[in-house]
């Protein structure tokens, strides 16, 4: 690696992954070695529903330049009907989220199943680039991030 | 107006006389004029002290979430609103209530008066159909009441209490053609920069006193999750995130269940534009999930039900 790409600014997320679905995808995708980018830090929750957008909006504070979200598909929560209540919250706090000007795409939320390792890995490397694009994230940091 | 005090009077002391409440609340006057404030009566001798005028704004339901006793309570719109939702929320006992429904015509803002006398102090006031008479030392003043009355009364569609078991008066006609989003609406279609700067500056001047807390119906958590300190969540200075932090997710909190009473602005101390965000989940919610807070005892919180088909656009 030349210096120039090792100076490049990689976003930091953190990932909240439901443990029956998207946690379990995400482990496909590894076993099955598939690439995605380093950029995510996995946080394993019993279920999408657990995910209170204070957490989300906490991980930013601390620095986060993104999250995502990921459960398992409507209709199959572990829990029957945990992801449709997460639905609900986070449609409201990311439409809050635009209305305040803080980039609504930082948060981000999938549905990625246990079998679907390479539809993880592509969220992810999709996710990752929309980041990237938006830059480091400064509007409701708290700690700066430090630099590299 | 008088006929409605003695209304409230005569119902207040059956209850307390019959012993059907062992405590009513509602309204006494102030030490000024229209500056009612809230007021607790135990004993049928007391209940002159209740009174109705256009200053009795503060949100009643306030006091009810914890009561042991029998409770009557004076409620308007927005307090019957309030205390629809605290029923479907499981915060008190139907059996325990017994609710005097007040028709309200919008309530005076205090701030509104006062800049409209410039700052002169009210001595004496009295209230007409359309018009408020207030006097003082030297001028006397006729002032149209809809140029006084709060935001959210002026855009108010259920001034007519929605649950009651002694209705107070005559039901007052609701304004249908009333857009309560328009500022919202207006606000909605600047630019993310304007917005941004309007709501950050807006939120520097909170000073963190929870005034806004204290004041609403709904929050009646044991413990806030401000007051949290393991894990803690939100920092408890002024820094302009933690603040931010701090109205964004109690504006969450608020989702489905604020009513727009308008408590929270009127016990901010800095004048924050709280509604700003309130209102605008309150319009995210009816828009998404055709939920309108405190209408139907019987109907779901929004935020504790779902439909399978709701949109889910913006998931991956």
């Amino acid at each position: 690696m030349d210096k120039e790409e090792k100076k490049e600014w990689e976003p930091r997320i953190v990932a909240f992954l439901c443990n029956w679905c998207s946690y379990a995808g995400a482990d496909l995708a590894g076993v099955s070695r598939l690439q995605y980018p380093p950029n995510i830090r996995v946080i394993r929750v019993p279920c999408s529903g657990r995910v209170n957008p204070l957490f989300i909006l906490r991980a930013l504070r601390q620095g986060a330049d993104g999250v995502l979200v990921s459960g398992c598909h409507p209709g199959d929560c572990h829990y029957l009907s945990g992801n449709y209540y997460a639905r609900r919250k986070f449609a409201l706090l990311k439409s809050l989220l635009e209305y305040v000007g803080i980039e609504p795409d930082r948060v981000q939320f999938s549905w990625v199943s246990a079998s679907e390792g390479s539809k993880f890995s592509e969220v992810v490397t999709e996710v990752t680039e929309g980041i990237k694009a938006l830059g480091p994230s400064t509007k409701l940091v708290k700690t700066k991030p430090k630099d590299e | 107006m008088n006929d409605v005090i003695a209304a409230i009077r005569q119902t207040a002391r059956k209850l307390l006389e019959e012993n059907q409440v062992d405590l009513i609340i509602g309204f006494e006057d102030g030490t000024l004029p229209l500056c009612s404030s809230p007021c607790f009566i135990r004993n049928p001798d007391d209940v002159e002290r209740l009174t109705w005028d256009s200053s009795c704004e503060n949100n009643l339901a306030r006091f009810l979430p914890d009561r042991k006793e029998r409770v009557g309570i004076i409620a308007k719109g927005c307090d019957s609103r309030a205390i629809v939702g605290l029923l479907q929320e499981n915060q008190m006992e139907r059996d325990k209530l017994v609710i005097l429904g007040v028709p309200c015509r919008g309530m005076i803002d205090r701030k509104k008066l006062e800049s409209a006398l410039e700052g002169k102090e009210v001595l004496e006031a009295e209230e007409r159909d359309d018009t408020i008479l207030v006097k003082g030392s030297d001028f006397e003043k006729v002032l149209p009441r809809a140029d006084l009355l709060h935001q959210s009364c002026r855009v108010c569609r259920h001034r007519n209490p929605v649950i009651y078991d002694h209705l107070i008066g005559e039901k007052v006609p609701e304004s249908e053609e009333v857009d309560e989003y328009e500022d919202i609406k207006e606000f909605e279609a600047k630019s993310a920069e304007e917005r941004r700067a309007y709501l950050t500056n807006a939120i520097n001047k909170c000073i963190r006193c929870y005034a806004c807390r204290n004041a609403c119906p709904f929050c009646y958590c044991r413990e806030c999750f401000v007051d949290n300190s393991e894990p803690q969540w939100v920092g408890k200075t002024i820094d302009p995130v933690d603040t931010e932090l701090f109205h964004l997710v109690r504006a969450l909190h608020l989702a489905g269940r604020c009513v727009d009473c308008g408590a929270c602005e009127r016990a901010c101390p800095m004048g924050v534009d709280l509604r700003k965000l309130n209102k605008k989940l309150e319009k995210d919610v009816e828009e998404r999930f055709g939920y309108k807070a405190g209408l139907d005892l019987e109907e779901l919180p929004p935020l504790a039900t779902y439909r399978p088909e709701d949109d889910q656009e913006f998931i991956r």
